[in-house]
């Protein structure tokens, strides 16, 4: 038993902890387990490591020196994590978490031009060819996520328009970058050692950088909880990748679950939007003029809070359909203490949540969690969809295109076939809305002018104060 | 404003316009109201309800000398003559059917409101009248029928032997026969039924019943009602119906045109193929009927035994409810003409309901009002629509091809490793993805942040690569193995913080 056959066993129990963890998240009861086996096997991964450095650089001249520098590194990292991770809002998680993917992006890239300085020795020429490989896949995924994930907090954050990009010839841009990357490979691959290997890596990973920029640039704000979890998946795929270059199995296995699992949410996602993943990294949703949209869709009727408080008390099931808009003006406390007030009453309170609500996957979920909302009456989509036609009042707060009726009716409506909340089937319609301005998909919205909808303008925050004081006395 | 409640003077009937509940949400509104002595007797709502209720009774006199009379039925020629000039009058009216009613409004100079003309929107629902008798009258169609037919209609296995389920076939799934086949279905007989608009297919599945398609082209209905048919149409109809009604227990029709008299649906012929014992509840029996043989208000006996009801007051007899029903339209059609809620009625033409009820105002004819589309459904856009093409599923055969495909590439990858080391970094690679994909498949949706946070504090272990990299000569090296470790640790620790945080937020309900 060496510190090399420790350090391997210890990988394998961090790769099964890692499991564990996932499995464990798939259920609300043991949601909590599974973090805990995440971080187990995570300080297994680390100590066992920082073990096999520490017991490999007793033949380097700056030993103290680099101890001192991985250590430094370690703590001054998790005082940021964690000073960010407490003072993050709910409603910015898209942000943070954009950005965290960013930072494993980032890291791919240092390890792979680590990889690069340190060269390869093998025997065999064609085991250094596939370290040069990997060299450049590597670099490759990880600043391709860097940047995406840079662009995407930006738009998340609103520091920049979330209006996609476009360029002209954006799809052959996209194509055209991982032909030349590919050719890149080959040359960097082929030409010795010192003969101008640097410039072609540099070239390549400039040539990453710009294409993680444009490919989420040119991906509008909607489809943000898809590209999300695609970074999510590249991120994964980046440490995958960091795996082969080094020959470490527990990178492969912890990128290869990441990178699966971040694919499958953003087919999930893709699914619940009726689009095909290809049609979302293409981007440009919501772009083309959609046919006839300047017909008359009649009139809209205003409602005032202390008629929706008189229409809540008399109602015997409310539903709350809630979108980024309660995210933005921070509604989600006083909705939590509306809900209270009416399940007090004896009214039957749920709430109907669209797969792609907010900007995140389960975005509106840890925001209704955060103001204490029992999870129990929180319902996914197809749990509630049927029950609508039973329901006496639904508000809509701050949702638009996930309650849009012309997804299901309009076959020209660029969000045809898209699966939404039929709320238009209730007796009666609130919609919180700041102006009569088209959400996200720029698509306008039928439900608004419905005999059964009323429109009650303004912020959502005041006004559910405002409805939540009206059921009081 | 004064509100009269009369006694009604057609002879058996059983309905009033208000309850001792519904007089106290028109007093809520404003009004004053005034209950005829007597008028509520008959529908479980006597005079001491009403005086319970803060309301007075008075004579006949008082209640039609009253600002605003309410009536279920259409007032007679006498009663016009007592209503004071400029008063309103609101009652069902058959407007449509009734001009000589029209003219002698316009005579005495009054509003006339007929209750049975509310347009069937979906925001004037709460009014309509002839939604809310049609339930109550479909619920005792069934239990009339069911008086009349020697049977049980459920089906029971007993140790005296088996008792066969009836077999009930509703014509028309409108108001009243949904209301008929779930009163039935709940009764446990097989119900059929039919409807020529198919769109109410669900519907009628949904109350409990199989629906009966015949094989025809029939447009949406764009006014709430069912059209009449063509005569193809017709044609290929008339065979069903022999062989339903043959083959039933008990049919109940319920087939009304607006303003034209019910079609013919069952023959003499197929009332004379029915079985000895079977019942027909014709609900159209008012507007002429749907069966042949059918005499309104009477109960009839074919010679081969086949009982006929073309009783027309069904919903009223079930009169506390039916009364309670209609009082509660009327309070919603006063919500609706006072909008101030100070008891002085209002009419506003620019609403389409206002409208559509009002058959004279101040003694000027304003019937027929303009036509009203129901269906919010906008007209066909002049422009071609450019409908997107269903999405082609890829065949079985292409996506077991395309998996072959993938794998043989794997394999050719695998192969052409010069190493067996590498061949165990894709074993191991290729069973992780796996992993992940079953694993993740089983997340609930509202955890899916939570996982997001988690696999993002995972994949910080990257770490891993770092660290090993970080003992080296290399200054270089050291320094951006170093920056990677920072970076690497910001991720861990922040993710598993923030997925802590949320986890701790999720609590389920008491």
């Amino acid at each position: 038993m060496d510190i090399f056959s420790i350090t391997g066993a210890a990988y394998i129990v961090a790769a099964l902890l890692f499991i564990l963890s996932l499995a464990g998240l798939s259920r609300h009861e043991s949601a909590k387990n599974g973090l805990t086996y995440g971080i187990v096997g995570m300080g297994v991964a680390l100590v066992a490591t920082v073990a096999g450095t520490v017991d490999a650089s007793e033949f380097i001249e700056d030993r103290p020196l680099v101890i001192g520098l991985l250590v430094a590194a370690v703590v001054v990292g998790a005082l940021i994590g964690l000073w960010r991770a407490r003072i993050v809002e709910m409603t910015g998680m898209p942000e943070l978490i954009a950005a965290l993917h960013s930072f494993v992006g980032l890291a791919a890239v240092l390890i792979g031009v680590n990889g690069h300085l340190e060269g390869s020795h093998f025997e065999l020429d064609s085991l250094n060819n596939i370290h040069e490989a990997e060299v450049a896949i590597g670099i490759f995924i990880g600043a391709v996520t860097f940047t995406g994930s840079i662009v995407a907090n930006l738009k998340l954050s609103a520091k920049m328009s979330s209006a996609p990009l476009m360029l002209p010839g954006k799809n052959f841009i996209n194509v055209g970058s991982l032909g030349l990357f590919a050719i890149l490979t080959v040359v960097y691959v082929a030409v010795e050692e010192g003969t101008g290997q640097d410039i072609v890596l540099a070239v390549l990973t400039v040539l990453a950088l710009a294409l993680g920029w444009h490919l989420v640039a040119s991906i509008g704000g909607g489809d943000m909880p898809v590209v999300v979890s695609m970074l999510n998946s590249y991120s994964g795929w980046a440490a995958a990748a960091s795996g082969f270059l080094l020959g470490n199995d527990l990178l492969i296995v912890t990128g290869a679950l990441v990178g699966s699992s971040g694919a499958y949410l953003s087919y999930i996602m893709c699914k619940a939007m009726n689009r095909s993943f290809i049609s979302v990294i293409a981007g440009g949703f919501g772009i083309a003029a959609p046919a006839g949209d300047d017909k008359d869709y009649g009139e809209h009727r205003e409602i005032q809070a202390d008629a929706v408080a008189e229409l809540l008390a008399g109602a015997s099931s409310v539903v709350i359909t809630p979108g980024y808009g309660m995210a933005v003006a921070q509604a989600q406390y006083p909705v939590a203490d509306l809900t209270a007030k009416l399940r007090a009453k004896g009214i039957n309170v749920r709430f109907g949540i669209h797969p792609v609500a907010g900007r995140l996957p389960g975005h509106m979920n840890v925001l209704l969690a955060e103001a204490k909302l029992p999870y129990d009456i929180v319902l996914e989509m197809d749990e509630i969809n049927d029950d609508f036609p039973d329901t006496d009042v639904v508000l809509v707060i701050g949702a638009n295109d996930t309650v849009n009726p012309s997804a299901a009716e309009d076959p020209s409506s660029p969000i045809a076939g898209m699966p939404v909340l039929e709320v238009w089937n209730a007796k009666d319609v609130i919609v919180f809305k700041r102006s009569m301005a088209a959400g996200y998909a720029g698509v306008q919205n039928p439900l608004f002018f419905r005999e059964n909808s009323q429109m009650l303008f303004g912020d959502a925050k005041d006004k559910v104060e405002e409805i939540v004081r009206h059921l009081g006395d | 404003m004064l509100i009269g409640i009369p006694r009604e003077s057609k002879p058996g009937e059983t309905l009033v316009a208000a309850t001792a509940k519904t007089v106290t949400q028109l007093t809520n509104l404003g009004y004053d109201v005034v209950v005829e002595a007597g008028a509520g007797n008959a529908a479980d709502q006597p005079d001491s309800a009403f005086t319970d209720a803060g309301v007075r009774v008075g004579t006949s006199e008082e209640v039609w000398a009253a600002d605003v009379v309410v009536k279920v039925n259409a007032p007679s020629a006498e009663e016009i003559g007592r209503l004071r000039r400029g008063a309103t009058i609101i009652s069902m009216m058959a407007p449509g059917r009734s001009p000589e009613l029209l003219e002698q409004f316009q005579a005495a100079g009054v509003t006339a409101l007929a209750m049975d003309a509310v347009p069937r929107i979906s925001r004037a629902q709460s009014m309509d009248v002839l939604s809310s008798m049609a339930n109550v009258a479909g619920y005792r169609a069934v239990v009339e029928s069911a008086h009349e037919f020697g049977r049980m209609f459920t089906g029971q296995v007993t140790a005296a032997g088996k008792i066969p389920p009836a077999r009930v076939f509703v014509v028309g799934a409108g108001v009243a026969g949904l209301a008929a086949i779930g009163a039935a279905s709940a009764m446990g007989a097989i119900v059929r039924a039919f409807d020529v608009r198919p769109e109410v297919a669900e519907q009628v599945e949904s109350m409990g019943a199989q629906f009966v398609s015949v094989d025809m082209e029939q447009e949406v209905s764009s006014d709430g009602y069912a059209k009449e048919m063509t005569e193809a149409q017709v044609a290929a109809t008339a065979a069903m119906y022999d062989e339903e009604a043959r083959e039933a227990d008990i049919v109940i029709t319920t087939a009304l045109i607006p303003g034209r008299p019910a079609p013919k649906l069952l023959s003499a012929e197929t009332v004379a193929g029915m079985k000895n014992g079977s019942v027909i509840v014709d609900m159209a029996a008012a507007n002429g009927g749907n069966a042949t043989g059918t005499v309104t208000d009477q109960k009839i006996v074919t010679d081969n035994g086949v009982t006929i009801l073309g009783y027309t007051d069904l919903a009223g007899r079930l009169a506390a409810q039916t009364s309670q029903l209609y009082g509660t339209n009327i309070v919603n059609l006063l919500k609706l003409l006072t909008p101030e809620k100070d008891g002085a009625l209002a009419l506003d033409f620019d609403d389409v309901v206002q409208r559509g009820i009002t058959v004279v105002k101040e003694g000027e004819s304003t019937w027929p009002p303009p036509a009203v589309q129901v269906s919010a459904a906008p007209a066909a856009v002049a422009a071609p629509v450019e409908v997107k093409e269903p999405k082609v599923p890829m065949s079985a055969g292409t996506k077991v091809g395309l998996v072959l495909g993938a794998i043989g590439l794997f394999w050719l990858v695998n192969a052409l490793a010069p190493t067996d080391d590498l061949r165990r970094h894709f074993t191991v690679l290729m069973l992780s993805i796996v992993i992940g994909y079953y694993v993740i498949g089983k997340v609930a949706h509202a955890l899916h942040t939570p996982l997001m946070s988690v696999t993002n504090a995972i994949s910080g272990v990257v770490v891993v690569g770092a660290l090993v990299q970080v003992a080296s000569d290399d200054k270089l090296i050291v320094g951006l193995s170093a920056a990677a470790i920072l970076l690497a640790s910001i991720n861990i620790f922040g993710g598993f913080a923030v997925t802590r945080r949320m986890l701790a937020m999720f609590s389920k309900g008491a």
